[in-house]
């Protein structure tokens, strides 16, 4: 791993290879949602500031991990690079093309590229079809396969994620949820696409079957040389998977470092308590580990808190600095940008290394 | 010794269905002190939370086909009559579930609600029953707890739900209190939150705690005994060492392994998960319910229901795998990950 620092347009940011080639490159990108009252005459009255100036970069082949509480907009920015929603500012390339206002034919065909894997497998998939006619569907859709040679293709992925083709014929609600998260990817997959955004695909399974779905995801990433972006609000499972993690907090990212920089030094006081918070199948290890409760929950980002948005539920704030001037992304460790005025020092959360 | 809270003697819970008869809890004995913070933890459909709502009362039907001993201060729950158990609870144990939002009604105001449990089993006036909702929402931590009792759930974030959950779960002052997966639906910031808001409440109240969970992390921190839960039966029990760092079942290691560990020194080091999946309740496998998916089974397992043997005072486990065998593997294999 190593840093670049990209002076050129003043960012500094982290970047795992040298020579890997950008797949997205986000910049500047906000997501405003208009709140209007009125029936009949609608006043914009304010606006959701879910996503916030974000840069973001994702290279070909890694997986980048999103963390952050509910209503941070990690489900928001995804949803934004996936042209779901017209990002309201900034602008979202992919593979050096610029995507932001593309429509019609040519956001159909982009769509081939970029596919989702979306956290609840039961909400997902449409429960009156049969699990070879949900996975077939982009076939059909994008005309690429001949109609007759869907089943075999469908079939052929049921079997790369691990599902028995024999079922085929078979419902949604005859699955459990691993296997009907196994359904997903399979459908995420059809395409061949070279991006896939999973937005907490293994937060509503059982601990034993997540493992298995992690597993199937980091197999398959190395088969199909796939890139993931991967959101979640567990740490845990975000460090397992990602190559570097982005934190973000009420739409804006606020420290993004590889994996395990970011794990034994994390600088922004937001990841130590998130990272202070997961739980820990140790007890002795969980009970060494300094904690740093979080009050409360995620303010409104109707209105955001002025200067740094963490000032209120920060434990290490100072006044007026921190809530009158915002802090900006800076270097810290090789590989580690942190946006905060009084950084965490070293091992600020877990003592001993690794394996002590 | 002091007489135990709770007494599950042989426990057996079965439902028959179309297909058969599902043997969802299947033979459990188990005890919790007072004061207590018991875990129990398994995967969905290893019948704990079956176990809970039975012992709560709450699975009676008239299919279901209930057997054993529930002894709560010496009486027999399963025997009570509906109303005598109606009176048990909520005042004496009392449960919140995983999801807050379709356990609170979402068209009643939220101090209206505990209050209305509150009301349920004491003579007080509507007044008064408000007046404890807010005081209890004020000891859960919901700030501005007049304007909170209010506002109804939607109002409410899933954190704060909970909160909320736990104040009319406490509301009685109960000396069970059982949590059926507290936190699964929740951020892991509000998840650690909530944790620590039980252990300090337990403190508080001195009731005992049964935290329901499919994550032995989630109850790494706040549990004195663990007893992890596979198709119907415990498989194994102890206290906390004696489950992560001397664990005696293949099952346990299995949930151990599949976690991804924070302090893995390789990254990408692959998991290592349960292979298969859990068994059909109605057609359960001959001989160890857990035989099909271990990687240690041996001929016996296929023929024999390993039982639950104590290896001391305070650990147990179901396998038929020798003692210094359990050690070496647990050892060589889960422990050597860190």
């Amino acid at each position: 791993m190593s840093v670049q620092v990209n002076e050129r347009d003043g960012q500094l940011r982290t970047e795992p290879t040298r020579d890997r080639e950008l797949l997205v490159r986000l910049r500047g990108v906000r997501k405003l949602f208009p709140i209007t009252r009125g029936i009949l005459f609608q006043k914009r009255v304010g606006s959701v500031h879910a996503v916030d100036g974000v840069d973001l970069d994702i290279y070909k082949g890694e997986t980048l991990g999103l963390v952050g509480e509910t209503g941070c907009g990690k489900s928001t920015l995804a949803r934004v690079l996936m042209r779901l929603y017209d990002a309201s500012d900034g602008s979202i390339e992919f593979e050096g093309r610029d995507i932001t206002g593309v429509g019609g034919r040519e956001l159909r065909a982009l769509r081939r590229d970029m596919q989702m894997i979306f956290q609840d497998p039961y909400a997902s998939l449409n429960p009156r079809k049969t699990i070879g006619s949900i996975i077939g569907t982009p076939f059909r859709l994008h005309r690429i396969v001949p109609r007759n040679k869907i089943k075999s293709e469908v079939q052929q992925l049921m079997e790369l994620v691990g599902l028995n083709p024999e079922h085929y014929n078979r419902y949604p609600h005859e699955f459990s949820g691993g296997q009907r998260q196994r359904i997903g990817v399979a459908r995420a997959l059809a395409l061949r696409p070279k991006l896939i955004l999973c937005d907490e695909p293994v937060s509503a399974l059982d601990v034993s079957i997540q493992a298995q779905v992690l597993n199937l995801l980091e197999d398959l990433q190395e088969e199909f040389n796939l890139t993931y972006l991967f959101i979640a609000h567990d740490l845990s499972v975000v460090k397992h998977v990602s190559d570097r993690v982005a934190v973000m907090y009420l739409g804006k990212i606020v420290e993004m470092a590889v994996g395990s920089t970011l794990y034994l030094n994390p600088k922004h006081p937001y990841s130590g308590a998130l990272l202070s918070a997961v739980p820990i199948a140790d007890p002795d290890l969980a009970a060494a580990r300094k904690r740093i409760i979080l009050e409360g929950d995620v303010p409104s980002p109707i209105d955001p808190p002025s200067g740094c948005r963490f000032h209120p539920r920060c434990p290490n704030a100072q006044f007026p600095k921190c809530s009158e001037d915002e802090p900006e992304l800076l270097p810290h460790h090789p590989g580690q940008v942190a946006a905060c005025h009084f950084p965490l020092e070293d091992r600020a959360i877990i003592e001993t290394p690794a394996g002590g | 010794m002091t007489v135990p809270l709770l007494e599950v003697r042989d426990l057996r819970v079965r439902f028959p269905t179309e297909d058969g008869v599902v043997k969802a809890v299947d033979g459990v004995s188990f005890s919790i002190e007072p004061g207590e913070t018991l875990g129990v933890v398994g995967e969905s459909g290893s019948g704990k939370s079956v176990s809970f709502l039975t012992i709560m009362g709450l699975t009676r039907s008239r299919t279901a086909i209930i057997e054993g001993e529930v002894l709560f201060k010496g009486e027999d729950l399963l025997r009570m009559t509906n109303d005598d158990i109606q009176e048990v609870r909520g005042s004496q144990i009392s449960m919140i579930f995983q999801d807050p939002m379709t356990s609170l009604h979402p068209f009643y105001r939220v101090g209206v609600q505990i209050s209305e449990s509150i009301r349920t089993h004491q003579k007080v006036s509507k007044q008064e029953g408000m007046e404890q909702a807010v005081e209890m929402l004020h000891r859960v931590g919901i700030p501005r707890p007049e304007e909170r009792a209010r506002q109804y759930p939607h109002e409410f974030s899933g954190g704060m739900r909970q909160r909320a959950m736990i104040a009319m779960a406490l509301s009685l002052n109960p000396d069970l209190l059982i949590a059926d997966e507290p936190t699964t639906a929740l951020d892991v910031t509000v998840q650690a939150q909530i944790l620590d808001l039980l252990a300090r409440l337990k403190q508080e109240f001195n009731a005992a705690i049964v935290i329901i969970t499919h994550d032995l992390g989630v109850v790494a921190e706040h549990c004195d005994q663990i007893q992890v839960m596979y198709a119907g039966k415990i498989v194994e029990s102890g206290n906390r060492h004696d489950v992560y760092y001397d664990s005696h079942h293949p099952y346990t290691w299995g949930l151990l392994s599949s976690i991804p560990r924070m302090d893995e020194a390789a990254v990408g080091e692959r998991l290592k998960p349960i292979k298969g999946l859990p068994p059909s309740l109605i057609f359960l496998p001959p001989g160890c319910a857990f035989h099909p998916r271990c990687p240690h089974r041996f001929d016996r397992c296929e023929r024999e229901v390993p039982a639950l043997i104590p290896s001391d005072g305070h650990h147990a486990s179901a396998c038929h795998l020798s003692l210094a065998d359990k050690e070496r593997i647990f050892k060589e294999q889960v422990m050597a990950r860190s």
